[in-house]
């Protein structure tokens, strides 16, 4: 669209398995030499996880103790990472402005009761099937907490951040494991290019450290059951991926509300687009994200971009993503490709978000990351990319790409 | 007078050209509609599950086709694709699998239910251990797949996909009990933007199962006038005591009204506008001086550009809630002032129950059929009217009124709040 309203990031809230806010983030995954990731091996075998940083305090930005114990640790640390991206644009309780606010989240379900979930397990492995039923009813009813069921409710991520941060314009949540990190912020930029929005926030929360998410997961047959391995490195083994604890928020704000307010932007979202094949076919993926660069190709700048892939290590989704990645062509070359999931897990609804945020890092830090992995997948690159590529192929459904650009002095962002 | 392709915003006008409705009381507009328009109740007591020990007892739920295992998933997407189907079919949109745009559907949460689980439990592949590291040994052994579509909250909005060949990637919203309303807003917003010429909407849910319940229950939510069913969604009286839990799904084809004039598409009636607010008060309580409600109503009126005066039904959330009811009457006092008085209002939910997730889209359709008969459906079970609340209730039986425009409202737990403005053809 010609006329289309500059989409610039002007916030990031970060929580993961290495830490709080974007500092912690950039020293970690800036330093040179392979990073080694923060992984536990010992509470879910045969898994891993990527958990959360250790000492995690919500209380500077969620006060109320009757607020927290209404929300589980996806929510807290969900809210948390909205706080930090909402005070990182300086306007965290400037109530005002966020009640003009829109927020659109990618949730996936609450946080299960387990122990009252294998509590009733055990006992109606006893019952006749006529008893079962008479007992899972009394039994939930004495055991089931109402906020719990709040809790299981996709939306309520929205409706804590709502309650706490007072962002409320409007709320939408979307679900659809990655790809709908995705579409969250594809709904929320073209809101803001047609001028239907000034200011979003937007984002998602994953908490790995659950039996009951890790059960979903392994259902479906996508867990990694074997000693951690970069993702590039799980095909041959069958692939699979490493659930990590994650948060990600950030503010998306129309180009001119924030240059009137004099907020600086880390980058601007130059373009993005999903699109979902039926995955029938071997290089269906492949076929599918190649339509996407088509369709956003033409967005930004014709500079050559590094790549922060969001591949997960299922298969065959991350080797026909590689594979498309590799057959870019010379017009908008590909170098510095990294899986950032090595480093901080998958982070399912709310690993593209953490992707835009490390995107949107780099771009403001003048510089990228070096290799995940020792490999000739993830090669050290020595130019600073004006430019970052941020793919999002579901492990099962859904393929999407952004493009990430440095804003550029004339435009008025130079930071 | 020529029929603007634009609205008065200079956006394009987004039409409705097909429609579908599966319900308690029936499946298909065509007995959905005799149904409501004399004053049946979709509403009885609950026999998919044992309800002994259980304050609340009935609901209004779908039969699905006798060969058929309940599961949310399962019946919330036969009864998605059933809707969609009798949308499409009206529409006479596309080609068999090819619907020319993206599928936007709310659905219910994803998760395993206790049938499931307990069939993981006794798997033989885990019983070494217990609790849910049991239940991981035998999702572990590979021969559980199946399940995963039970908890992938992609599945419902894939599977619907497939079976109508819709067009890039599907949204599956959630906006609680808006979310059926919220799938018409991002449509038209989609359309009018000119990222799309046609879309389907769908909201569907069909999660009466005993957790589903229990959840609900436990929130003082449900009404528990469990002894005479049809009798116990009783909106906007002095006696309400909460919603009935229902089943149900409605579909949209939404199109801009140049795309559907160019293939001389009937229209069924007009999206004028939708508005949006956040409420920011409780999880399930709405601001005590109504302004989130009050927002989105108003945001929607705006949207449409449509006065109070141009209001002439409202189709109102209605859940017979004590809560609800009484902010939702004090929201629509607050926008429409004096034109209230003179507005019909009635709630689907004395009927139907409410649909949840769905009900945006369900009320939607019917907002749509009482435009194109000119009949409003009644608030059945309105013996006693709630004195505080200044309403023209259509109460009892069905009112012939010349309708051109409707406001339908949906409101939700998280402080989810999203209003339409639906109008007649241009």
């Amino acid at each position: 669209m010609a006329d289309a309203v500059d989409v610039w990031v002007t916030g990031i809230g970060l929580v993961s398995s290495l830490g709080e806010g974007t500092e912690a983030h950039w020293s970690a995954l800036s330093s040179a030499g392979v990073t080694v990731p923060r992984i536990d091996v010992d509470r879910f075998p045969p898994y891993c996880v990527h958990p959360l940083a250790d000492g995690l305090n919500v209380n500077r930005l969620i006060p109320s103790k009757a607020d927290q114990k209404q929300m589980g640790m996806w929510q807290r640390q969900g809210v948390h990472a909205a706080g930090l991206a909402l005070e990182d644009a300086g306007v965290l309780g400037n109530e005002p402005l966020l009640d003009r606010t829109e927020l659109v989240v990618a949730a996936g379900n609450g946080e299960r009761d387990e122990a009252l979930d294998s509590r009733i397990l055990a006992s109606l492995a006893e019952r006749s099937a006529d008893e079962a039923g008479s007992a899972l009813n009394a039994t939930l009813m004495a055991g089931l907490r109402p906020t719990l069921y709040l809790g299981e409710l996709s939306n309520l991520l929205a409706g804590n951040i709502q309650i706490v941060l007072k962002v409320t314009g409007s709320s939408r949540t979307l679900k659809g494991e990655e790809i709908a990190g995705l579409s969250a912020f594809e709904d929320a930029a073209r809101r803001i290019e047609t001028g239907d929005a000034t200011m979003v926030l937007v984002g998602g929360s994953l908490n790995a450290e659950r039996h009951d998410i890790l059960l979903g997961c392994e259902l479906g047959g996508n867990l990694w059951q074997q000693p951690f391995v970069p993702v590039w490195q799980r095909a041959e083994a069958g692939g699979g991926f490493v659930l990590g604890s994650a948060a990600a928020f950030v503010v998306l704000e129309a180009a001119p509300h924030a240059e009137a307010r004099g907020a600086k932007p880390y980058a601007r979202l130059a373009g993005i687009g999903a699109n979902r094949a039926r995955r029938e076919a071997k290089g269906d993926i492949q076929t599918s994200l190649a339509g996407v660069l088509e369709s956003i190709g033409s967005a930004g700048s014709r500079a050559p971009f590094a790549v922060l892939s969001g591949a997960s290590g299922v298969e065959p989704a991350t080797s026909e993503e590689l594979a498309f990645l590799r057959s870019i062509g010379s017009e908008r070359s590909a170098t510095g490709l990294r899986a950032y999931g090595t480093a901080l897990g998958h982070a399912v609804e709310a690993h593209f978000p953490l992707g835009v945020a490390l995107a949107c890092l780099a771009l403001h830090r003048s510089g990228f990351y070096p290799p995940f992995e020792s490999s000739d997948i993830e090669q050290p690159i020595e130019s600073v990319p004006d430019s970052i590529l941020v793919t999002c192929v579901g492990h099962w459904r859904g393929e999407g790409l952004a493009i990430v650009e440095r804003v550029s002095a004339a435009a008025g962002g130079a930071v | 007078m020529t029929r603007a392709l634009t609205d008065r915003q200079g956006r394009p006008v987004i039409v409705v050209t097909g429609m579908g409705l599966v319900t308690s009381l029936g499946w298909g507009k065509s007995q959905n509609w005799s149904r409501l328009i004399a004053g049946h109740s979709g509403v009885t007591p609950i026999t998919r599950f044992p309800t002994d020990g259980l304050r609340t007892t009935i609901a209004g739920t779908i039969e699905a086709a006798a060969s058929s295992t309940y599961s949310a998933f399962a019946l919330s997407l036969a009864i998605a694709e059933a809707a969609a189907d009798e949308a499409i079919t009206q529409a006479g949109i596309g080609s068999p699998g090819r619907f020319p745009g993206p599928l936007l559907i709310a659905t219910p949460p994803s998760e395993l239910e206790w049938p499931q689980l307990r069939k993981l439990y006794e798997a033989a592949a885990g019983r070494d251990k217990s609790g849910y590291e049991r239940l991981l040994g035998a999702a572990r052994s590979g021969t559980f797949s199946e399940l995963a579509r039970h908890i992938e909250f992609a599945s419902i909005a894939d599977a619907v996909q497939n079976h109508f060949g819709t067009t890039g990637e599907p949204l599956s919203i959630c906006t609680a009990c808006a979310s059926g309303a919220s799938t018409l807003q991002m449509a038209a917003e989609r359309l009018r933007r000119g990222d799309a010429e046609a879309a389907l909407c769908v909201g569907t849910d069909a999660t009466v199962h005993p957790e589903g319940l229990i959840r609900f229950s436990l929130l003082s939510a449900l009404s528990t006038r469990n002894d005479v069913p049809e009798q116990a969604s009783r909106p906007f009286t002095r006696s309400r005591d909460g919603f009935v839990i229902a089943e149900g799904a409605g579909a949209l084809v939404l199109e801009t009204y140049a795309h559907a004039k160019a293939r001389g598409a009937a229209i069924l009636g007009v999206v004028r506008g939708a508005g949006e607010k956040a409420d920011s008060f409780h999880r399930t309580r709405s601001k005590p001086d109504g302004s989130a409600m009050i927002g989105a109503i108003s945001k929607a009126l705006r949207d449409a550009d449509a006065t109070p005066e141009e209001i002439d039904h409202v189709n109102a959330h209605g859940t017979s809630t004590p809560e609800n009811d009484k902010m939702e009457a004090l929201s629509l006092a607050a926008v429409l002032g004096s034109r209230l008085a003179e507005v019909p209002v009635t709630s689907n939910k004395s009927q139907l129950g409410h649909t949840l997730i769905a009900a945006g889209a369900v009320e939607a359709v019917i907002a749509f059929l009482t435009i194109g008969n000119g009949v409003i459906p009644p608030t059945i079970n309105h013996n006693d009217p709630d004195p505080d609340l200044h309403l023209d209730v259509v109460a009892s039986t069905a009112r012939a009124a010349q309708v051109r425009t409707v406001l339908s409202n949906s409101f939700g737990f998280g402080g989810q709040n999203v209003c339409l403005v639906l109008a007649g053809e241009p």
